[in-house]
C-alpha cells in the first residue's frame, strides 16, 4: 500500500517535470522567433536597396557629376558634400562632447551646472531634428550671417549629435575601474594627470565608438541639412567651407520627390551608397567595441 | 627599538573624522616615529583602515567626509588649508590591500610617478626604475621583462611592483592597507621581510588583521576599537602585557 502511494507520487512528479519542460521548450521557440523578427526588418531593407540598387554602381556613378537635370551620371558632388559634413560634424562635436563627458564623470559634483548639464544634454536627445534644421538656419545662417553653408551645416549637425557622444563617451570614461583613478592619485598625480593618463588611453575605444556612431546618424539626416547647407543642385563644387554644398541624405530626398522623370535605379543606387556609408561607419564603431572588449583585462 | 627623544615623524593631536554624520574616529591622539613600522589592528569597521588614508588625505576623495583636529607630518598641520594634496601624496606614499599594478608594462607602472611629477632628467628614469624594483626586492624576477604586462605578475610580485611604484616617487612615509591580505604565506613572508628592509629608509604604518603579522614585523602597534584608539605602545608590550582589557580580549580571541 505504502509502495503504490509513493509510486503513484513520483509519476505524478514526474508527469510535472514533464510539462515543465515542454512549457520550457515553447518559451524558447517563441521567444527565439520573436527576435529573430526583429532582424527581419533590416535584412529586407537592405537587400531591397541592394539588389535594386546594385545595377546603378559604377565608378562613374560614384565620380562623376549629374548630368542632364540629374537624371543620368553620377553623384560625386553629393557623396563629397557629406562626407566634407560628416568631418566637419567631427570636428565640432568632439572636442565639446568629450570635454562635456569628462566633466560629467569625473568633474561633476551634485551642483546646480550639473543639472544643468544633464538636463541640457536629455533634451538635446529629444528635439526633433527639423527643429536642429530650424535653429540652424536662425543662429547660424541669418543670426551669426554664415549663409547656406558647410560651417552652418557642420554646426547644426554637430550640436544634433552631441547627446548620443556625451553619453557614450561618459559611459566609456566611468567604465574605467576607480582603482586606478585613486593609485594614481596616491602617487601625487593631479586630478587632470590622473584623467589624462590613467582614465582616458582606456576609454578611448569607448569614445572613438560613440563618436563614430554619433557621425554615422549625422551623416544620414536630412533636416537639419535642409536649410542651413544642401543644395539642390550645383554646377561647381564648394570652394571654401562658407559654400553650400550638395549631400546624399538631401540629394535622396530630391531625386525621388522632385525630379520628374528620375529614372528608379538612380534613385535606389543613391539610396544604397548612403546606406553603405552608415552602414559601415557603424561596421567600424561595432569593431572597436568588440577588439576593446577582448583586450581590456581588468 | 630605542624611544627616540626627536620630533616623532608623525603627531597626531586630537583628530576626529566624519562620514556625512557617523563619527568614524573619535579623539586620536598618537605619534609614528621615524624609521619605525607602526602597526594599526582591530576589527573592521573600528577605524583604523580611515586613519590610515587620512594620513595622505585619500579620504578627501569621497564626499560627505570631515576632518577635524591636527595631524602632524613633521610638524607641519596636513590639513591647514595652504598645504598642498598633491605634493603630499608624494610625501605619504600608499600600498593597497589589492596588488592593483595598472595595466601596463613593468617599467611603466613604476616610471609613472617619476614621469607625472617631473622627475625624470638628463635619462635618469631607467635608473630610478632599476632601483625602486631593486629596493622592492622585485629586480631580479623581472629585469628581462620589463616591457611585459604587468598584469602577468603573480599576485606577490605584482604587491611588490605596487611598492616599488611607491618607493619610486622617494615618500617620505609608506602606508600599507593590509597589503598582504591577498597573497600566499609565502609571498606574505617576502613583503615583511621587505618591509623591515623598507623601515631603514621609510616610516612605515601597517593596517593589518593578522595579529601574528603585526607582533613580527611592527615596532609600535596601536589597537583601534569603535573609532577610537584604545592602546598604543610598543608591540611587545601590547603582545604580552596589555594595559586594557579590551586589547586582551581582542588579541587571545583572535589568537585561539
Amino acid at each position: 500500500m505504502n509502495t503504490t502511494k509513493s509510486t503513484d507520487a513520483r509519476t505524478n512528479s514526474h508527469r510535472r517535470t514533464l510539462k515543465r519542460q515542454q512549457t520550457n521548450q515553447i518559451a524558447t521557440v517563441v521567444i527565439t522567433g520573436v527576435a529573430g523578427l526583429v532582424v527581419l526588418p533590416i535584412i529586407l531593407v537592405i537587400l531591397y536597396i541592394f539588389i535594386n540598387g546594385i545595377g546603378a554602381i559604377s565608378w562613374e556613378f560614384l565620380t562623376a557629376k549629374p548630368r542632364n537635370g540629374m537624371t543620368e551620371g553620377g553623384i560625386m558632388p553629393a557623396l563629397l558634400g557629406t562626407l566634407l559634413l560628416t568631418f566637419g560634424t567631427g570636428i565640432v562635436c568632439i572636442p565639446l562632447a568629450i570635454g562635456a563627458a569628462i566633466y560629467l564623470a569625473e568633474y561633476a559634483g551634485d551642483n546646480r551646472l550639473t543639472r544643468w548639464v544633464r538636463l541640457a544634454i536629455v533634451n538635446l536627445a529629444g528635439i526633433p531634428s527639423i527643429v536642429y534644421g530650424l535653429f540652424g538656419l536662425g543662429m547660424f545662417v541669418l543670426f551669426l550671417n554664415f549663409g547656406t553653408s558647410i560651417v552652418a551645416g557642420s554646426l547644426t549637425l554637430g550640436i544634433m549629435t552631441l547627446p548620443v557622444v556625451i553619453s557614450t563617451a561618459e559611459e566609456a570614461i566611468l567604465a574605467v575601474p576607480q582603482e586606478f583613478r585613486v593609485v594614481s592619485q596616491s602617487l601625487g598625480a593631479t586630478r587632470w594627470q590622473t584623467i589624462r593618463h590613467q582614465v582616458l588611453p582606456h576609454a578611448i575605444p569607448g569614445i572613438i565608438t560613440g563618436v563614430i556612431l554619433g557621425l554615422s546618424r549625422a551623416a544620414g539626416e536630412t533636416a537639419p541639412i535642409l536649410f542651413t547647407v544642401a543644395a539642390f543642385y550645383l554646377p561647381d563644387l564648394p570652394q571654401s567651407v562658407f559654400d553650400q554644398t550638395m549631400a546624399l541624405p538631401y540629394h535622396l530626398y530630391v531625386i525621388a520627390t522632385q525630379v520628374p522623370g528620375m529614372p528608379l535605379e538612380i534613385q535606389y543606387g543613391t539610396a544604397l551608397v548612403l546606406l553603405l556609408l552608415v552602414l559601415s561607419l557603424t561596421l567600424i564603431a561595432t569593431v572597436i567595441r568588440t577588439n576593446m572588449r577582448r583586450r581590456r583585462d581588468w | 627599538m630605542a624611544t627616540k627623544m626627536t620630533q616623532p615623524k608623525i603627531q597626531v593631536q586630537d583628530f576626529n573624522f566624519f562620514y556625512d554624520e557617523f563619527h568614524a574616529l573619535i579623539d586620536l591622539n598618537l605619534a609614528i616615529q621615524q624609521n619605525e613600522i607602526t602597526a594599526l589592528i582591530g576589527p573592521s569597521g573600528c577605524g583604523k583602515s580611515t586613519f590610515l588614508r587620512a594620513i595622505n588625505r585619500m579620504n578627501d576623495t569621497i564626499s560627505g567626509t570631515r576632518a577635524e583636529g591636527v595631524i602632524k607630518l613633521d610638524g607641519e598641520d596636513i590639513y591647514a588649508p595652504d598645504v598642498d594634496v598633491v605634493e603630499l601624496r608624494q610625501r605619504v606614499g600608499m600600498v593597497f590591500q589589492r596588488p592593483n599594478p595598472f595595466p601596463q608594462s613593468i617599467y611603466d607602472n613604476v616610471a609613472f610617478g617619476p614621469r607625472v611629477l617631473g622627475m625624470v632628467h638628463n635619462g635618469n628614469l631607467p635608473q630610478m626604475v632599476e632601483e625602486s624594483l631593486t629596493d622592492a626586492g622585485l629586480w631580479d624576477e623581472v629585469k628581462d621583462r620589463l616591457k611585459d604586462s604587468a598584469l602577468g605578475l603573480n599576485p606577490g610580485q605584482q604587491q611588490r611592483l605596487c611598492i616599488a611604484r611607491t618607493v619610486a616617487v622617494k615618500p617620505e612615509v609608506i602606508l600599507m592597507d593590509e597589503p598582504c591580505s591577498a597573497l600566499d604565506p609565502v609571498a606574505t613572508l617576502r613583503v615583511e621581510e621587505l618591509m623591515r628592509k623598507l623601515a631603514e629608509t621609510y616610516t612605515i604604518v601597517i593596517v593589518t588583521h593578522n595579529m601574528q603579522q603585526a607582533a613580527r614585523v611592527s615596532d609600535r602597534t596601536g589597537f583601534f576599537w569603535l573609532g577610537k584608539l584604545v592602546e598604543f605602545d610598543e608591540t611587545g608590550t601590547i603582545f604580552t602585557s596589555p594595559r586594557e582589557a579590551l586589547t586582551e580580549a581582542y588579541i587571545t580571541g583572535r589568537r585561539g
